[in-house]
């Protein structure tokens, strides 16, 4: 299946990446590639194959609920570009 | 003494022919004289090492002689190391230095360990070169004009080039396995959930796993038993039992069974690398074993659906990087999507763009049944392959990669790279055990044997890889032009 323009820019909007116009020629030549490595899988009929989304079989553990983790927000917050008053900034969301 | 093993290293230590600080100095003074040629480590800790050095060598003189204690070792890059900057060889990340210690990490350092730095890697682990690593690549010692494959292509060369004693990686795909093959070094990829992932930066996270690169399958073993076991921290870490991986090295191997898979002694694979791996085959011949021809029928389609699974979960787990909590941000960002869209875009390099645009494709509304849902009932098949394999043999071998090293810059259709792990993606699809022993040269390059075992029977698989190292010296070989010094 080619992977067209429109599609390249659509999955972009939803990868949140910018996508120059000069890109995306490029990205849908390698990406329509790419999908038909990927489709070599349809030519196997797994109708009645069970999906394996894991290797181990096994269930969420669980632990009481008490706090195991100490507070490090003012440690934490001198890796993010931009804070003030123990919040992060970003560009205004809201007009 | 750099060349020596894990396990020689630590007599010396004992003995007191050389202390851990003096040995620390020589790594220290290898790095400095090589990496710039070789570019495996992205940062060098000298003086946190020097001092940790200090610590081991005080703790031995009390009587101390935990079998990691004072031996220098590299961390690949994606593994969080607290006050020191790791990058997972992204721009996103190139200015962060982690608030805390990995566990493998802290493992390391509980037994004493010394860490020299971090390795280069593939840009988030993605590639199969170290050619994507926004640091530039890392040469193979045994070619500089060559790639030293990847992602943990770093700690390859560190450990090939003795720039360090040992390494960890990390294999989503192949990426111990394979860049150890290039590099003549021994590479273990323990069975999905046996070692802790947290504070491995993600990739793939049903495939992911930590382990050690090093000079021998003993080595392996020793590094094994400190990385090993549950962590409450990973909710995919395995409530299953550790073992001490050095007690069977030495158990006999008259009557093993040995698994040779049709389809990877076919069509693809050069003549030369598959002359090598014959040739090994005949001293477990000598040492007992019974070689059965096997068949994994499924095999040629592990790439297809490795190349949905690992990028949907690649792209789920990269959402995070987003410019708001840490990392890079863009400049002069005009509003909250533009920030979230040119971070991402300037931050990410071209593969790892390429695996994001792939992942939420698949995972896209309409296409989740024909992309996920069929990869996730592939991999059934591919783990049912090997289940029926394993009820026949105890271990099954073959080729690492279907060729040697290759040039840098010769591979430029994504495609084409990642055929590169057409005989190791399906043992992460499936969770198992697999490693990868140097077994010979061809033109000079090394040639790596691919060992898999069933689901937890690490010991099984360092048990045959020490018994092909006790009567063979392909690991102890040494690229020439890295040998001065020694």
């Amino acid at each position: 299946m080619a992977f067209d323009k429109s599609e390249v820019e659509k999955v972009a909007q939803l990868a949140r990446l910018h996508m120059s116009e000069s890109d995306v020629d490029e990205v849908a030549a390698r990406i329509t590639d790419i999908l038909a490595l990927i489709d070599q899988m349809q030519s196997v009929d797994t109708e009645s194959v069970e999906p394996l989304a894991h290797p181990l079989d096994m269930t969420q553990r669980l632990r009481p609920d008490v706090a195991t983790e100490p507070n490090r927000r003012d440690e934490l917050q001198q890796l993010a570009p931009e804070t003030e008053d123990g919040l992060f900034l970003v560009p205004k969301v809201i007009e | 003494m750099i060349e020596k093993t894990v396990a020689e290293l630590y007599s010396a230590l004992n003995s007191g022919e050389i202390s851990s600080v003096e040995l620390t100095q020589a790594y220290l003074d290898r790095i400095n004289r090589y990496n710039e040629t070789l570019n495996a480590f992205i940062t060098v800790s000298d003086e946190s090492a020097l001092s940790k050095a200090k610590q081991a060598d005080a703790l031995r003189a009390k009587g101390d002689s935990s079998p990691l204690l004072g031996i220098p070792l590299a961390h690949k890059d994606i593994f969080c190391t607290e006050g020191v900057k790791t990058t997972c060889g992204s721009k996103i990340l190139h200015n962060f230095i982690s608030p805390y210690d990995a566990t493998v990490v802290t493992r390391f350092n509980d037994a004493g360990a010394v860490m020299l730095g971090k390795t280069n890697m593939d840009e988030f682990a993605m590639g199969s070169s170290n050619e994507t690593s926004y640091f530039g690549p890392v040469r193979n010692p045994w070619d500089t004009e060559r790639v030293p494959g990847g992602s943990s292509g770093g700690s390859a060369a560190a450990v090939a080039a003795d720039l360090c004693a040992m390494a960890t990686g990390t294999d989503t795909g192949g990426s111990i396995r394979q860049p150890a093959a290039f590099c003549g070094v021994t590479g273990f990829k323990p069975s999905y959930g046996r070692i802790s992932r947290w504070g491995m930066i993600a990739f793939a996270s049903s495939l992911d796993q930590a382990g050690p690169i090093c000079k021998s399958a003993e080595d392996a073993a020793l590094m094994l038993n400190a990385m090993a076991g549950l962590d409450t921290k990973d909710s995919t870490s395995a409530d299953v039992d550790v073992e001490d991986y050095t007690a069977g090295l030495d158990n006999s191997l008259e009557g093993l069974r040995i698994g040779l898979p049709r389809q990877h002694f076919a069509e693809g694979l050069s003549a030369d690398v598959e002359q090598a791996v014959r040739d090994a085959l005949r001293v477990y011949e000598k040492l007992g074993a019974e070689l059965v021809d096997i068949d994994l029928p499924n095999n040629h389609l592990s790439v297809s659906a490795y190349y949905v699974v690992a990028p949907a979960e690649a792209s789920a787990n990269l959402s995070r990087f987003d410019g708001v909590r840490y990392g890079y941000r863009c400049e002069d960002p005009v509003d909250l999507e533009d920030m979230y869209k040119r971070t991402r875009s300037e931050g990410f390099g071209e593969e790892v763009k390429r695996r994001i645009m792939v992942g939420t494709y698949a995972l896209s509304a309409g296409f989740y049944d024909a992309y996920y849902r069929k990869a996730q009932k592939i991999r059934r098949l591919i783990k049912n392959d090997f289940d029926a394999a394993f009820k026949d043999v105890d271990i099954i071998i073959g080729p690492t990669s279907p060729h040697t090293a290759f040039k840098l810059g010769a591979k430029t259709d994504p495609v084409a790279m990642y055929l590169e792990d057409i005989y190791t993606i399906a043992v992460n699809l499936a969770g198992l055990p697999g490693m990868s022993v140097p077994v010979g040269l061809a033109d000079g390059l090394p040639v790596g044997m691919h060992m898999v075992a069933s689901d937890f029977a690490e010991a099984k698989l360092l048990n045959v890889a020490h018994q092909f190292q006790k009567n063979t010296d392909w690991h102890r070989q040494r690229a020439t032009a890295f040998t001065e010094g020694q």
